[in-house]
């Protein structure tokens, strides 16, 4: 049991990356367009050929 | 009854025009829809219909060079010079530039789709990011590769309207800068939350199966680190507003909350650093999570429709022809400067304001004014900026206002002016709480001195407790939670509200005021039916009206050309006489022919109704009679007739005419119709009747709405109608349905009775759990769980909004705007 001495601040520190990385997600624009991206998996689908 | 394939608009009777969409022939209504419809199966992107949730806009056609009609009209070349391509486009890097634009038209997520893949194909184009909401799209490019008039172009074959937008504008900046940091705020919150409940559940655990103090207090130690940051960091625009509300003296929601939180936080920071007693990190933080995500949603709500300033930006078009010495130049209306003089072609919007240089002109003035008819200018008369010319002849201009001076810019500070002075309503929450803190103050005070006295040991765990139980979450949370379910499901109807405090005030309105051209019609000038009086057929008459109405951009020619089967060629009328008012006289094949009114034909027996009507007839008699009318929204009449049922007061307010006004007030069935009314005198009219003590529902489309749109209490604004008015409008209705609009003040009153319960349900809790606490009979792990739980059933509540607000079984349809959930239709448009 006193491994969770070890597992929690283990735990917090994996939070703590979570958080930057959501951070840097932000900073790079991922998030601007929270509509589109919901709807493009749903419509993406084979072209036909042409051209 | 069978509609346009492509934009569902109704089928001028005789037309036969029809495309070809997977081996299917399917009808369309004009040429435009058909140019498009053809294209849009020529690329292979057929699945467009199949996966739409709302008709398309109808496309803008015009004649071309050859004479063939049902070419999309649009002249992009001038993006290109470089003061309107530095004005457009954003240099991102090397190669690498940007431009922005909106896109009118695009009302659903396949839109979005079909101009994605309808630029996918373009060489130098990188990157495209259509939003299906606000139409916004971005485009990233090569601008080495790729030309920003082509990628314009490209966009308008699609029957899309793009309006660039200036690059670099900074209350868009601020917009997404604001958001950004909100997403930041409540990832944290949401993290941190699902972290302190875990450790909190290790802590419940303990509380019921004895567990080792060096496990508590690391577990009290762990959630402490965790929380308070949290806390602090999401919760700072909450301790910001609160202090604000202080400083002005006022006891605004925002200060029961902060109290909230801070005695939270520092109850359980207390008995951490203490080794004793219990700790509320989990409450804390949950609570913070809540709040924020409320207010994410609402603030999100509230950036969708766009500020006013760019709204004004896109009014104004792109390019001009400016007189440049002896000849004429192409130019951006950036470029231009007062003095200039600008040559106006017949359909072309006029850049700027200024003075006409030619003896005469007619322009339609609708987008500006309301007035469906043109307005007659005079030589040295002034003329408005974006207006169109609806003569047969180019027009010259001298420019007089530009910017700020301009009739545009002038509409836009009495919007802001209107958005400032909008009448002040205190929210039903928000009247609680002053008093509420007040109380809850006075009352720990009380219970401290009374404990000090009888206990001093347990005096400040009772007081800690006590305040922990009356912490208004419940309270805080009953407003926001109801308005953020309320939103979503709004939203889905159909209605994208932007405030809270508009869907509070609907259950208060008694009266309705409607604009009409646009709001109540569709706006759109069409060929209902074709009388024949001669010998000769239908599409023999069409043609020949359409020759003589041949280069008129006037919304009559207009609706005769887009009653014209397309591919036909233009018959060519020679010797064409215009008479102003009365109509055209030409030569066609050697018959002279008449074009006009009852008396320009010399028909004698004119009905006299209010139906438009158009005469065809050449020297001998009367060959035909085009009936032309606005179609009315479906439904309208039913809508307005709603509102009227349930006892409120009902007006048409426009600045059309008093002829077509009245008509309309009586195919609606509206008591009060009020005419020729310019942007201000229907604010003038609105504010007489809100002193007069009425709260007042304005709905509205047009530029000269916007401001009315600001000032009244709450606003509809019809998403097909100018960007103007959405920005000043309080809600934005992207159906078609008019009786939607008429459900709101149910639905208010709906939301009202969840948000009374959610506060009836805060104070029961709050009164019930006080005196235990004062009391000290209330272990310190009730009063947690108290907190948590209250919170939880208010959320619980809100959520029951998702079921009552719904639509009849017998009324309108699911709204058509479900941009979140587009329907397949497989059945119906593909097989």
């Amino acid at each position: 049991m006193s491994m969770l001495f070890v597992l929690i601040p283990l735990a917090i520190a994996l939070l703590a990356f979570a958080v930057w990385a959501f951070f840097w997600a932000v900073r790079a624009g991922q998030f601007d367009d929270l509509d589109t991206p919901a709807l493009r998996i749903l419509l993406d689908e084979q072209r036909t050929p042409h051209d | 009854m069978v509609r346009c394939f492509h934009c569902h608009g109704p089928l001028p009777t005789g037309s036969d025009l029809a495309v070809e969409l997977r081996g299917q022939r399917r009808p369309v209504c004009c040429a435009g829809c058909l140019a498009v419809a053809s294209l849009i199966e020529s690329r292979g992107l057929g699945s467009f219909y199949s996966f739409r949730s709302a008709p398309a806009a109808p496309p803008a056609i015009g004649p071309d060079e050859a004479g063939n009609s049902g070419m999309p009209a649009c002249d992009w070349q001038v993006c290109d010079r470089p003061e309107v391509e530095r004005q457009l486009v954003q240099a991102l890097g090397p190669g690498r530039s940007e431009l922005r634009c909106r896109v009118d038209g695009v009302n659903c997520a396949a839109c979005a789709w079909l101009i994605d893949r309808g630029l996918d194909d373009i060489d130098g184009v990188e990157e495209i990011c259509v939003n299906p909401l606000s139409g916004e799209t971005l485009v990233r490019f090569d601008p080495a590769r790729v030309r920003p008039s082509a990628i314009l172009e490209a966009i308008a074959r699609f029957g899309f309207a793009p309006r660039p937008v200036p690059a670099g504008r900074t209350d868009d900046a601020a917009t997404a800068a604001a958001t950004r940091a909100e997403l930041k705020r409540l990832a944290v919150a949401g993290l941190g939350f699902a972290q302190v409940m875990t450790l909190s559940a290790a802590l419940y655990l303990g509380a019921v199966k004895a567990m080792d103090t060096h496990y508590t207090s690391f577990f009290v130690l762990t959630s402490m680190l965790i929380a308070t940051p949290v806390v602090l960091y999401a919760g700072a625009p909450i301790f910001r507003g609160a202090w604000m509300d202080l400083a002005r003296g006022r006891l605004g929601m925002d200060v029961p909350v902060a109290l909230a939180i801070a005695i939270a936080l520092g109850a359980s920071l207390v008995n951490a650093f203490r080794g004793a007693g219990q700790v509320y990190f989990d409450s804390a933080t949950m609570f913070v999570f809540f709040l924020t995500l409320g207010r994410f949603l609402e603030s999100r709500a509230r950036h969708r429709a766009g500020g006013v300033l760019a709204a004004l930006a896109e009014l104004r078009p792109l390019s001009a022809t400016r007189r440049h010495g002896s000849g004429l130049e192409r130019v951006g209306t950036v470029e231009l400067a007062p003095g200039d003089c600008v040559v106006v072609a017949p359909g072309e919007a006029v850049p700027a304001d200024g003075v006409l240089v030619a003896p005469q002109g007619l322009f339609d003035e609708s987008l500006l004014s309301g007035e469906s008819a043109g307005r007659r200018r005079e030589l040295g008369d002034p003329v408005l900026g974006g207006s169109l010319n609806l003569g047969t002849a180019p027009v010259e201009i001298r420019v007089t206002g530009l910017g700020a001076d301009s009739y545009i810019a002038r509409v836009g500070s009495l919007l802001q002016r209107a958005m400032a002075d909008r009448p002040d309503f205190l929210r039903l929450a928000d009247r609680w709480a002053g008093g509420f803190i007040a109380a809850i103050l006075l009352l720990a005070i009380l219970a401290g001195g009374v404990w000090l006295r009888l206990a001093p040991e347990r005096a400040f765990e009772v007081v800690l407790a006590l305040l922990v139980v009356t912490c208004p979450c419940a309270l805080s949370l009953a407003a926001p939670t109801a308005f953020a379910v309320a939103l979503g499901r709004l939203a889905r109807l159909g209605l994208l509200l932007r405030s809270a405090r508009a869907l509070e005030r609907l259950a208060d309105v008694d009266t309705w005021i409607f604009d009409k051209t646009g709001t109540v019609t569709e706006g759109r000038l069409r060929v209902q039916e074709i009388e024949l009086h001669g010998s000769l057929d239908r599409a023999r008459c069409l043609a020949l009206a359409n020759a003589l109405e041949a280069g008129i951009e006037h919304p009559v020619a207009r609706a005769l050309r887009t009653a014209l089967p397309s591919g036909t060629r233009l018959e060519t009328a020679t010797d064409v006489e215009y008479f102003p008012g009365y109509g055209i006289t030409g030569t066609v094949d050697g018959q002279r022919y008449r074009l006009g009114s009852a008396r320009h034909v010399g028909y004698a027996a004119e009905r006299d109704d209010s139906v438009q009507r158009l005469y065809l007839g050449d020297d001998a008699q009367l060959l035909a009679c085009f009936e032309l009318a606005d179609t009315p929204r479906p439904h309208a009449a039913s809508a307005l007739a709603m509102l009227a049922a349930a006892g409120r007061t009902v007006a048409l307010v426009s600045g059309d005419a008093q002829g077509p006004v009245q008509a309309a007030a009586q195919r609606f069935g509206v008591g009060q119709a009020f005419a020729s009314q310019s942007p201000a005198d229907k604010l003038a009219l609105l504010r007489t009747r809100q002193q007069a003590g009425h709260v007042v529902a304005v709905v509205g489309d047009g530029i000269n709405d916007a401001p009315v749109l600001a000032q009244a209490d709450v606003s509809v604004a019809l998403v097909e109608g100018s960007r103007l008015a959405q920005a000043g409008a309080d809600i934005v209705f992207t159906g078609h349905d008019l009786r939607i609009v008429a459900r709101l003040p149910d639905w208010a009153r709906r939301t009202r009775r969840i948000v009374r319960q959610n506060l009836g349900w805060a104070a029961l809790y709050n009164l019930t759990a006080v005196p235990l606490a004062a009391a000290g009979l209330l272990a310190p792990w009730m009063a947690a769980l108290g907190m948590s739980l209250s919170s939880l059933v208010v959320v619980a509540n809100a959520l029951r909004l998702n079921r009552v607000l719904a639509l009849p079984a017998d009324g309108p349809a699911e709204g058509p705007a479900q941009a979140s959930r587009p329907r397949v239709l497989a059945e119906q448009e593909v097989a």
